[in-house]
């Protein structure tokens, strides 16, 4: 089928079908899915400029459907999330100023993708470690108690200290059962999140989803449910600037939304059935997938 | 109260047919109606395609998210 905005022959059943693997990875982790979204759509034959902005108005759509399931669910703290969006933004505005200054330098491709593998290698190594680990204490504690199961944290030391930084304002966030945390403490969280969301592109849910978990100490499964409210205003300002510059087909992302609209749902749906370490432990092959997408860019040299 | 995983799975298969299905006929019609309206927007006048792509996404999302739940309870109605 012909998409005449970006000018491509795109099969609109494999964007449906991509769109609902996303949307089953987005409402199931939290996460965007751009780091699988943008090599397909890429591969699919369309041109890199309209991949990243499509690819962001999709993952908006995509989040409004999750995040509502999510809310149904009680798994979304509205505090946290407001307070997330002002570090978002400024921390991507950040990130993208830092690509500009690579650019003027002409090492951007080589710094980002390093960094790039770096981070997701270290994410997704740590989370491993870390949700196998709780598992087997929430397994001890389970049959010790004969109750249901904790979202057990093993490694809460960096959890601690953020939620005991004594920086004013300090608010309560009932939702996530913190008594008070420093507004500072989410700031710099959502800062670094948006950071790498304007270096590294797409959403960045796969850092801020463990960076909440693991530096804020949330329960995961709010975790997930407000990352994805708050992708749905950090990626709707990155869609919109796109847009003004021509970098969005909404036909793609429209036709692409019908498969994620269904797979948000299941995703977000499926979270009741699974404790916090056992989502944490699915996650976290995630970014070790990014960290090869982007390796094989570099060692191959296709380069956003 | 949560219901077991099989039920839900078997649920889920169902609603994924009957929306398939009303997902292409929309595809096909928002393709077909506005297609050239949204190309002739994004060349043309880029303000008012910014306005439109997001009032359809979010539309479409609200949508297309009350059609899913909707299919699910009569589903399930239907079934128990």
């Amino acid at each position: 089928m012909f998409f005449p905005i970006s000018g491509v022959h795109i099969n609109p059943l494999l964007l449906g079908i991509l769109g609902l693997v996303i949307g089953i990875l987005g409402g199931f982790f939290g996460v965007g899915g751009s780091f699988l979204s943008g090599p397909s759509l890429f591969s699919l034959g369309m041109p890199y400029n309209f991949v990243v902005g499509t690819d962001l108005i999709h993952i908006v759509g995509k989040s409004i459907v999750a995040a509502r399931q999510h809310r149904i669910l009680g798994h979304i703290d509205l505090k946290l999330a407001t307070v997330m969006v002002a570090g978002t933004l400024v921390g991507s505005e950040t990130g993208v100023d830092a690509i500009e200054a690579l650019k003027r330098s002409g090492e951007v491709n080589l710094v980002v993708g390093l960094t790039a593998i770096i981070v997701f290698t270290v994410v997704s190594i740590f989370g491993a470690w870390e949700s196998w680990q709780a598992l087997r204490k929430s397994r001890s504690t389970t049959s010790d108690t004969g109750g249901s199961k904790p979202d057990v944290l093993v490694f809460d030391r960096l959890a601690k200290l953020f939620q005991g930084l004594p920086l004013a304002p300090r608010i309560s966030l009932k939702e996530s059962g913190i008594p008070k945390i420093s507004v500072w403490s989410i700031v710099l969280v959502s800062y670094v999140g948006g950071f790498f969301s304007g270096f590294l592109g797409g959403g960045a849910g796969y850092i801020r989803m463990p960076a909440m978990v693991y530096l804020l100490g949330i329960p995961t499964h709010i975790a997930v449910g407000t990352d994805l409210f708050e992708i749905i205003i950090s990626a709707g300002y990155g869609a919109i600037r796109h847009a003004m510059n021509g970098n969005v087909d909404i036909l793609v992302a429209l036709v692409m939304h019908t498969g994620a609209a269904v797979g948000a749902q299941l995703g977000a749906r499926l979270t009741q059935y699974f404790s916090g370490p056992w989502i944490r432990l699915a996650f976290a092959p995630l970014p070790l997938l990014g960290a090869i997408v982007v390796a094989n860019a570099l060692i191959t040299g296709h380069h956003s | 109260m949560k219901e077991p995983i099989q039920k839900v799975l078997r649920y889920i298969a169902i609603e994924l047919v009957v929306y398939a299905i009303l997902a292409i006929a929309y595809f096909c019609l928002v393709l077909q109606f506005l297609g050239t309206w949204l190309a002739e927007l994004f060349h043309e006048q880029r303000i008012y395609y910014v306005v439109a792509s997001v009032l359809l996404m979010t539309g479409q999302a609200i949508g297309l998210e009350r059609l899913v739940t909707g299919l699910s309870h009569i589903i399930r109605s239907g079934k128990k």
